[in-house]
Parts: structure tokens; C-alpha cells; sequence
């Protein structure tokens, strides 16, 4: 059973490398045309997107980005976290100046493992002065990361964890069919 | 319009007022059960971990809902407004059935000791301690009652601690799940007595439900079976087949009025639509829970009774309680995740009293099924919350750990409290609940014994690593709520007399988790059913079919 469940989920991933490169070789002119944003400006969209794949990034399992973390938020801030719309349309320039300010380059244009330390220096309160308020900075991140865990391991139904990625890296079988899935 | 009179009016078909509703109708008494949530059923909401009662950041499934409901929370030095699907809130549901339509259905009956900790225990400055008026043996046939008509499963085989009781209960318990089997072998190699959790749960088909299929789902969800307890599916209906009682759903109460000699003659309360109405009544029983039931007594307030109904002494929405929930996790070289549902399944009672040194103590518990959200927030000091690492750590681990959880005691302190608050308001124009106040500290010291012996536990059954998580010291309440309208003897120090009474009004009742004079080391439904099917029994007794008799 679980080896069955190991092949499973390598296949998998080979299936969604050659779609993700498939995207790739028709550009990202194409993946504009395809999204609607209900929250998100496009530039804001991205943003999250690559927040969301340094939140949870990809390895022998798909990451945020693959499991569609930004479309969860992007979806909740039009509904249940219309509340938090603000922080984020406040707390995501604030994010890209402090990029600036720290590696004089614009986010998209840093390798992923400075925005990931870019990322560290936010949850930690490390950033430079002028740009955020105090204690703000540490707040805008928790809030990004517990919205990305939402959106990775919460059920499909909301927009996120895309194909059950999150079920299948733990080995949970989905959907649950009662009475069946017991391995007592 | 004026709605025709009738004998009770029931306000919350939760735990305790399905049970008040069902006696009372069967009893003869016509009764208006006034639910502000609906029926709810497993379709609505599905397995959604998100929206369930235990992680309901996208909303609460089983309400109140976001748009119309507030709460006021003390937290620091601020006041802050709080959401229903806000832990904060401190929210149980809201729907027919309340509590125990998604509950994890442990059934618990208090030890002897838990009526008399005062007796026990002495004097604890700082602590309202007290003990109930009525004994465990006062309780003992009630508890049977729930046992048999609620439907509970379970054994006291190998539990010396167990309380008596006179009657077996309806259900043999379900076999261990793989982290019970190591566990139990475990525990008696510590010289622990472990014992199946007992459950309001059909293990086996009961009262023409079928029985549990071990889901992943349990706790915080409709059971898709049916083979969960609550009200919503044994009491309630039976009070509605009586033909004696009418549910009306979507329906919020707002007060209770009183009449010049002091007397309740009935409830106000908005309709689905929002109308004001006025509901006549002989006698009326409150069993909104522990939070929204001080309120109503609060926003009652009249000439008669300026500081809100029963509360000449200031003794209203004091002392809540919760649990001083704590515990201990353990990771595991081998795999012992075996989606058998609900997961909790073994406990021991071993250290609920006699503590040295300790006030009371808890019952010690294997953990729920965690769900992968919720797993995200179990992790040991330290551990990455985000990255490569975390992704890791749930991936190794999701399967290969175990939690043993303990529910402390808490002493009841004065300060901690439900009042209601002078601005702000709900959808309605009800000043809303406001919630303060902190734990007693020595909680936090039994707390840390407990989470020893949990991870005691764990290690012994092989755990690899081990962390400790003690309780907060914050604000109480949460979905164990109790206290705020103590059951005594003395008006001076309790709010209703040991039937749920209150002490000077005799045709207002309050029976819910507000009367528990303390919460026990126990998860508390099966008390406060027992409790109403108590009080429920006095209520009908003194009936003398036109009014009440005091
Ligand atoms: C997820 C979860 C798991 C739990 N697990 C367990 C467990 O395993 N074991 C255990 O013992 N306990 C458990 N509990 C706790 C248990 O459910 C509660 O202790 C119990 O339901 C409390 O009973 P009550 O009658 O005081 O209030 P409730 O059951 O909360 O009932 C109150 C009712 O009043 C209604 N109401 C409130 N205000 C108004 C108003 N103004 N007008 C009209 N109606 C109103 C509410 O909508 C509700 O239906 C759990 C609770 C939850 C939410
Ligand atoms: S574990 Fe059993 S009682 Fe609980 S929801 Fe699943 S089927 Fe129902």
C-alpha cells in the first residue's frame, strides 16, 4: 500500500514538471490572459505566488505555487478574509520596497533563496528603518505564512491545495471513503 | 400580534436545552424551544477542515456566523472585538443541537471528589473554590440517564479510579487504534490504568442509528453517519414527536422580561426576519451556555433589577471556566497513523486527584485525528513554522506522532468573567458579550505536572523526541465554558439553587454550563446533561399545570 503510494506520487510529480514547463514555452502573456484576480492586482498576484512557493517550496512534492496558494487567498479576500484585503494591499508594496532597499533589485529579479532570507528578515522584524511601521513587518508575515499553510493543506474546496497535493505528500488517501481507508 | 401563551419557554437547544426541552414536553408542558442557529447536516458543510468547529478560520459550519455576531475580548491592556470564527471568540456553535452536533463526544462522568474540592482542598487564595451542593451519588442517576438516552459507549474495565455507578452502560467501547495498542502496553508497563475514552458515539447500532465507521472526521464535524450523539438526533426529536413542544430555529432571544413582582413572564426575541417578538410564558429556562447566557441575564436588567436578573450580589457571568488544556507530543521511528477515526481513544485517570502538592490534576487522553492545517501548529520550540524545514517536518511526521492531552481543573477566580459591553453592539442592537480575566496560576503549575506525565507517557511507548505544550494563562472559556452562574446554597455567593433556580426569581431557570460550580479535570457535556435531565425533573415535579409552584 504505502509503496504503491510512493510510485503514485512521483508520477505525479513528473506529470506537473512537464506542465509547468509547458507554461513556460507560451509565456506569461498567457497566464494573464487566464487569471481573473478577485483581490489581487496582477503585480500583487504574482507577488503572493512566489511568497507562497518560498513559504512551502517545491521539492520531491509540489510547493505553494503549484497548489495554487495564491488563488486560496486571492478567493478569501473577496469572502471570509475581506478584512485582511487592506494589510495585504498595504503590507505587499511595503514588501517590494524592502527588497529594494536591501539588494538595490526588485523582488522578481532575486534568486530564491534571497527572497526566502528576505522573507526571514520580515518574520524576525529585521528590516530596514522607513519602510515598515513598528512591529508591523513581523505581523505582515505571520499573517502571509498562515494564510499560505491555509491555502497548502486545506481541503480543495477553497481554491488551494490543488489536486490534493498536500493529502498526497502526507499519504492521506482523499477523498476519504468512509469505512474504506483504514489500514487498521 | 401576541403569540399564544405557553407553559416553558427553552432558550438554546444545545446540550443542556434539548435535554430540558425533551423532559419538559414528555412531562406535559407545552414548550417554545428557541434556537438562534438551524438544522444543520453533514452536506452543508462536508469535511472541510477549515470551516470546522475546531479550525474555523474561513467561518464557524456550524455558526454564529461573522456578519451579525461580535465578542468583546480583554487581551493585555486592550479591549478587542472579536469574530465567531476568531479563536478568541471563544465560540461552541450554534445550530440545533449545539455543542453536540460537532463535538469529539467524550463522555465523561465527574469523579465524587470533583463535587467537593473545596472539602478536599481548602482555601485557595485568589479562588472562588467551592463545593457543588449536590453530591456525585445526588448526580449518579442521571448520569445513567444520558448514558442510556443520549447513547454512550465505553467499559470501566481496568479503571479502579472509575466513579460507581449502578448500570453498565449501553455500548461496548471501540478496539484500540494503533496509537491505543502502544499506549496501553505502555501505560501498564508505568503501572497507569488505561481505559477505553468513553464516547457519546454508537459502536454498535443504537436507538435506530447505525453505528460509527471510524472517519477521519470526527471532532468539529457533522458525522456523516449519524452515529455521533447530541441532542440534535435523540432528545430533540423526541420532544417534538410529543407534539408538545415547537422548535423555532433562527430565532435570537434578547431578554427576559419581568413583571413588577419580580417574576418572568416571558422572552423577547427577533424572528428569521428580524420582527421583535414577545413570547408569553409560565416559567423560562435559560440554556444559551455559559457566555451568551449571563448576557441575556445582563441585557434583562429592569427597575426591579437594575444590575441584570439574578445578580443583586454581582455574582453573574463570574467564575468561567474552561479547561487549562495541556499535553505532550512525541515523534515515532515507526508509522502509527491508521485513519481509524476518531482517533482519541485511550485515557487515564490516574492523576485526576491526589496529586501531591496539586490542586485537583486532569485526565490524560490520546489526541484526535490531526488534520494537515492543524498539524501545521504542532511543532516542538523552535521548529520552523515555514520553508523547506517545516515542509519536511510535516511530511516525516504527520504519520509517526502522537499527542496525549490533558484537560486541567481550573480554579475558579472571581475575576474571570462574562459581562456585557457598554458600547459595543451586535446586528440586532444587543450590547454583545464582553470576556476577561486570567487563569489561576496555580493552574499553570498543575499543568506543567500534567504535561509531565504526558510526555512520561510517550516516551515509555517509544516516543524518539518529545516537547511539552502548558497551558496559557489568558483568558478562559473556549468550547468548555462553564461557571458563570454558579449552583449554591447561598445568594450570596451563587446566582441559582442546586435545580438551576434562580435564587430570586423562582419561574427563571438556568440550566447549562453556567451552573457548574467547577469544570472538573473532565471534558464537561455529560455533567451538564445530567444536570438538565436534574433540574429538568424538579421543573416538571413542581409543576402544577397552570403555573409554576414555588
Ligand atoms: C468542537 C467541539 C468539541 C467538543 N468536544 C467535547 C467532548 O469531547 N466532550 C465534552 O464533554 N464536551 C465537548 N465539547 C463541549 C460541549 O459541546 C459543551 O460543553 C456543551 O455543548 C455545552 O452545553 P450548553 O448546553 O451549556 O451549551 P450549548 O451546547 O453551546 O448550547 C447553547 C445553545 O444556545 C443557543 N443560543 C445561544 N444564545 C442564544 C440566543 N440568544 N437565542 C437563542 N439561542 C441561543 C446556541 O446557538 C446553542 O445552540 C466540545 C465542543 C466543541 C465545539
Ligand atoms: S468517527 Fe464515527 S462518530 Fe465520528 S464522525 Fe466519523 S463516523 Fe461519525
Amino acid at each position: 500500500m504505502r509503496s504503491g503510494e510512493k510510485i503514485a506520487r512521483r508520477t505525479f510529480f513528473r506529470v506537473s514538471a512537464v506542465a509547468a514547463a509547458a507554461a513556460g514555452v507560451f509565456g506569461s502573456g498567457c497566464l494573464v490572459e487566464r487569471r481573473r484576480w478577485r483581490a489581487f492586482s496582477e503585480a500583487e498576484a504574482r507577488l503572493v505566488d512566489d511568497i507562497s512557493e518560498r513559504i512551502i517550496p517545491s521539492d520531491s512534492d509540489p510547493g505553494g505555487r503549484f497548489a495554487g496558494v495564491v488563488d486560496f487567498i486571492d478567493r478569501q479576500l473577496d469572502g471570509p478574509y475581506e478584512r485582511y484585503a487592506a494589510s495585504y494591499h498595504d503590507g505587499l508594496p511595503r514588501l517590494a520596497r524592502t527588497a529594494e532597499a536591501v539588494h538595490s533589485a526588485p523582488w522578481e529579479k532575486l534568486s530564491d533563496w534571497q527572497q526566502t532570507e528576505l522573507l526571514a528578515r520580515l518574520e524576525k522584524g529585521d528590516v530596514p528603518e522607513g519602510i515598515w511601521e513598528q512591529g508591523q513587518a513581523r505581523e505582515f508575515f505571520a499573517l502571509l505564512c498562515e494564510h499560505c499553510l491555509q491555502g497548502y493543506y486545506g481541503p480543495p474546496r477553497h481554491g488551494g491545495n490543488r489536486d490534493y497535493v498536500s493529502y498526497r505528500m502526507l499519504g492521506l488517501d482523499y477523498p476519504q471513503i468512509v469505512g474504506r481507508n483504514q489500514r487498521a | 400580534m401576541a403569540l399564544p401563551r405557553v407553559n416553558a419557554i427553552v432558550v438554546g437547544a444545545g446540550a443542556a436545552g434539548g435535554v430540558v426541552a425533551k423532559e419538559l414536553a414528555t412531562a406535559g408542558l407545552s414548550v417554545v424551544l428557541l434556537e438562534r442557529g438551524r438544522w444543520q447536516s453533514f452536506q452543508d458543510h462536508d469535511h472541510d477542515e477549515l470551516t470546522s468547529q475546531r479550525t474555523s478560520v474561513l467561518g464557524s459550519a456550524f455558526g454564529p456566523d461573522d456578519r451579525r455576531w461580535r465578542r468583546v475580548v480583554r487581551q493585555g491592556e486592550r479591549w478587542v472585538q472579536v469574530l465567531p470564527s476568531e479563536s478568541a471568540y471563544q465560540n461552541n456553535a450554534a445550530c440545533v443541537g449545539g455543542g453536540t452536533f460537532s463535538y469529539g463526544a467524550m463522555a465523561w462522568r465527574f469523579m465524587p471528589q470533583d463535587f467537593r474540592l473545596r472539602t478536599l482542598y481548602g482555601d485557595i487564595p485568589g479562588s472562588t473554590l467551592a463545593d457543588w451542593p449536590i453530591s456525585y451519588d445526588d448526580l449518579e442517576p442521571y448520569y445513567e440517564k444520558v448514558e442510556w438516552e443520549i447513547g454512550v459507549s465505553g467499559s470501566d474495565e481496568g479503571n479502579p479510579f472509575a466513579p460507581p455507578r449502578k448500570r453498565e452502560r449501553p455500548m461496548p467501547p471501540k478496539p484500540y487504534t494503533a496509537e491505543g495498542r502502544l499506549l496501553y502496553a505502555a501505560g501498564l508497563r508505568l503501572g497507569l490504568h488505561p481505559f477505553p475514552i468513553p464516547m457519546l458515539r454508537n459502536t454498535v447500532p443504537y436507538a435506530g442509528r447505525q453505528a460509527c465507521v471510524s472517519c477521519r472526521y470526527c471532532v468539529g464535524f457533522a458525522c456523516e453517519v449519524g452515529a455521533k450523539c447530541g441532542t440534535h438526533n435523540t432528545v430533540i426529536p423526541v420532544a417534538l414527536a410529543s407534539g408538545n413542544c415547537e422548535l423555532r430555529t433562527g430565532c435570537v432571544a434578547a431578554r427576559v422580561v419581568t413583571d413588577q413582582r419580580g417574576r418572568a413572564t416571558g422572552v423577547e426575541y427577533f424572528d428569521p426576519e428580524d420582527r421583535s417578538q414577545f413570547q408569553a410564558a409560565d416559567l423560562v429556562v435559560l440554556s444559551a451556555s455559559a457566555t451568551e447566557t449571563p448576557r441575556l441575564m445582563l441585557n434583562s436588567k429592569c427597575k426591579l433589577f437594575p444590575a441584570g436578573l439574578g445578580n443583586r450580589n454581582d455574582w453573574v457571568g463570574r467564575n468561567l471556566q474552561g479547561h487549562a488544556y495541556c499535553g505532550a507530543y512525541g515523534l515515532f521511528e515507526r508509522e502509527l497513523y491508521d485513519d481509524v477515526g476518531p482517533g482519541a481513544c485511550i485515557s487515564s485517570m490516574d492523576f485526576n486527584h491526589g496529586n501531591p502538592g496539586h490542586i485537583g490534576g486532569g485526565i490524560l487522553v490520546n489526541e484526535f485525528i490531526r488534520l494537515p492545517y492543524l498539524f501545521t501548529g504542532i511543532r516542538p520550540p523552535g521548529a520552523a513554522r515555514w520553508g523547506l524545514e517545516h515542509k519536511q517536518f510535516q511530511r516525516d511526521w504527520y504519520k509517526r506522532s502522537m499527542g496525549v492531552k490533558s484537560a486541567v481543573q481550573e480554579l475558579p477566580t472571581f475575576e474571570s468573567r462574562v459581562e456585557v459591553d457598554p458600547e459595543v453592539k451586535d446586528y440586532w442592537g444587543l450590547p454583545v458579550a464582553r470576556i476577561s480575566g486570567a487563569r489561576h496560576p496555580r493552574d499553570r503549575e498543575t499543568g506543567d505536572f500534567m504535561t509531565r506525565q504526558a510526555e512520561r507517557w510517550l516516551l515509555e511507548a517509544g516516543a524518539i523526541r518529545t516537547w511539552r505544550s502548558l497551558p496559557g494563562l489568558g483568558v478562559s472559556g473556549g468550547q468548555h465554558q462553564a461557571g458563570t452562574c454558579r449552583m449554591g446554597a447561598d445568594p450570596a455567593t451563587s446566582v441559582v439553587n442546586q435545580y438551576g433556580q434562580v435564587h430570586d426569581i423562582d419561574n427563571l431557570f438556568v440550566v447549562d454550563g453556567s451552573t457548574q460550580v467547577n469544570n472538573g479535570g473532565f471534558n464537561p457535556v455529560l455533567t451538564i446533561m445530567a444536570v438538565a435531565y436534574r433540574s429538568a425533573e424538579y421543573i416538571a415535579r413542581q409543576w402544577n399545570g397552570t403555573r409554576f409552584r414555588s
